[in-house]
């Protein structure tokens, strides 16, 4: 089902012409109301009547992450604090946190495009809806919230954590949709599982996953171990939060952008040259209708290509291939680029290995050492060791093959992988860290 | 004529045996056989235990990973040549061994040699013809 018809399936032409008259008119917006906007306009001798065409939108320069960071914490924003009705915030890990605020009609657009999201995984206002994205500061959890109620759905607001008690509300409760990481997710049903519940004899029948890159070998997985149809959602805090794109049940394949409110690039990530369809690089953003905190070119950092052909479901916003990896997510290994979602698709290639993993990079004098340390489960042990032996040289040739790096493949026993409630963290780099005093 | 041997997948790290065993202990379960092959990262702990299921049960229990792999046992003569006979008549039939390990048994004149063949059945038949004891699995389980 298609929530918002006229707006989901705008020819391209009309599309095109919307997003200009609120580009002009967001241009007139950051001019007046916000200094960093206003100087940044000036330094290039532009005024905001120079945007004439989309194209003109690379007049403009880039909004960084660490711009957010260097107005902490309602430096950016565009309304005065009186018309902001809520406040989100990222959780700060990497530096110092981005706080973006919303006005009423900020909430109002984000719930409606969340509700066009549910719409488009084949969500209908008979479901129940089990929430596992946290709520808070964190977007997720709001974000899917209002949008499964807009659609007139039934929201279990259960939020992430107490991973035993949702096992057996999901088995109580009999939710026919679940939200979540698709790596809590797998840690759900494993629990779940060991409480005798199986997923796949639960009313399930969708999963909205998100916040987390994962690939295509990742979702057979996820299907035929739940049960569900797993759907990939996409969004950033900083932009609005989940919902800025999604992939239709119909196709699953590529995430549709709701462009009538983004106004989305393709860059390559180091010389900030846009890239035509197709091709992989750096998603910028430009919000077309946000009131409270407007960004113009953000850089997303996702890597990804964009497909504007007509897809099967009608809708003609256009589609994003699923998140690649983040380009300040990329491990350079001895001079190589490798991203988690690669190896990720070799080891769930190679029969039996389970997606549970992590990459460890240590470095020894000037040399990279990666060590990728997957979890044995019962399908692939074996009580000859050569059987074992064949899985690890059979990864590590697999990935010297796709990827052109040495990795040194170590089997561990299952569990001992942490799991994570939130962002299975993949990434142990050890390279920066100051060397350990001789004993 | 098979015995089920517990294989255990256990990372190279100080005290994971010692778990294991502690499992068995606690559980009262008797190790009649074991063998140990490692390799830097790994290990897999063979065991004949005396209570097969009960064994694997705690253990799975306790986040191990387990198989059950069918092994022959082989009473063979204590003396010079006593296990050269046998090999010399599995290969003659063609039969490889996977792997092997040997106990000798209390106050026995006879030793006791786990085999893991790759072809099981023809070993059994092989051994059967020639007169071999193999020793079944109530058997070995209960010594």
């Amino acid at each position: 089902m298609i929530f918002d018809v006229d707006m989901e399936t705008l020819p391209r032409e009309d599309l095109e012409a919307l997003q200009l008259r609120r580009l002009q008119a967001l241009a007139e917006r950051v001019y007046e109301n916000v200094p960093f906007y206003r100087k940044r306009f000036e330094e290039r001798g532009l005024k905001p009547g120079d945007i004439k065409s989309l194209a003109d939108i690379r007049l403009l320069p880039f909004t960084e992450k660490q711009d957010l960071r260097n107005h902490y914490p309602f430096g950016l924003f565009a309304v005065s604090r009186d018309n902001i009705v809520r406040i989100h915030s990222s959780s700060g890990t990497t530096g110092k946190a981005t706080v973006v605020g919303y006005t009423r009609r900020d909430i109002r657009n984000w719930s409606r495009l969340m509700g066009r999201c549910f719409a488009a995984a084949g969500v209908t206002s008979h479901d129940l809806v089990h929430n596992a994205y946290g709520y808070g500061l964190f977007t997720g959890g709001l974000g899917a919230h209002y949008g499964a109620e807009e659609l007139g759905a039934t929201v279990i607001p259960v939020s992430g954590g107490g991973t035993r008690r949702q096992a057996m509300l999901l088995r109580d409760f009999g939710a026919t949709v679940i939200c979540s990481t698709p790596s809590y997710c797998l840690h759900l049903a494993e629990v779940a599982h060991e409480m005798g519940i199986d997923f796949k004899g639960l009313p399930l029948r969708i999963g909205i996953f998100g916040a987390e890159p994962w690939s295509d070998t990742m979702r057979k997985e996820l299907e035929a171990t739940l049960g569900l149809t797993a759907i990939d959602i996409y969004g950033l805090s900083e932009i609005m939060g989940p919902g800025v794109g999604i992939e239709c049940a119909e196709a699953q394949n590529g995430l549709h952008l709701m462009e009538d409110h983004f106004l989305v690039e393709v860059i390559d990530p180091v010389t900030g040259e846009n890239l035509p369809n197709g091709e992989i690089g750096e998603l910028v953003i430009t919000t077309l209708t946000k009131e409270a905190i407007p960004l113009i070119r953000y850089r997303t950092r996702d890597l990804t290509s964009l497909n504007t052909a007509p897809c099967r479901c009608g809708r003609t916003l256009a589609r994003m291939k699923r998140v690649q990896g983040r380009s300040d997510d990329m491990l350079i290994i001895r001079g190589v680029n490798v991203f988690p979602s690669q190896i990720e698709t070799i080891l769930l290639e190679t029969d039996g290995l389970s997606p549970h993993y992590q990459l460890i990079v240590t470095r020894d004098g000037n040399l990279d050492n990666l060590e990728i340390q997957v979890e044995v489960d019962e399908t692939l042990f074996s009580d000859a060791i050569k059987n074992l032996q064949r899985v690890e040289s059979k990864v590590q040739k697999n990935i010297k093959e796709f990827l052109g790096v040495t990795a040194r493949v170590k089997l561990v026993e299952p569990r001992t992988i942490q799991r994570s409630e939130g962002k299975a963290k993949r990434i142990v780099d050890m390279r920066n860290q100051p060397e350990q005093p001789q004993a | 004529m098979k015995v089920d041997q517990l294989s255990i997948f256990l990372e190279n790290r100080a005290g994971r045996l010692a778990e294991v065993t502690r499992l068995l202990s606690e559980a009262k379960v008797n190790i009649r056989a074991l063998s140990l092959a490692d390799t830097s990262d790994f290990g897999i702990l063979r065991l004949i235990v005396s209570d097969f299921e009960k064994a694997r049960e705690i253990l799975k229990q306790n986040g191990f990973t387990v198989g059950r792999t069918s092994v022959v046992a082989v009473e063979v003569d204590d003396t010079p040549g006593g296990l050269h006979r046998i090999l010399d008549m599995l290969r003659d039939s063609k039969v490889n061994v996977e792997y092997m390990y040997a106990f000798v048994q209390q106050s026995g004149s006879n030793a006791i040699i786990i085999f893991r063949f790759d072809r099981t059945d023809q070993a059994i038949e092989v051994l059967q013809k020639n007169s071999i004891p193999i020793v079944p699995g109530d058997k070995l389980y209960n010594l």
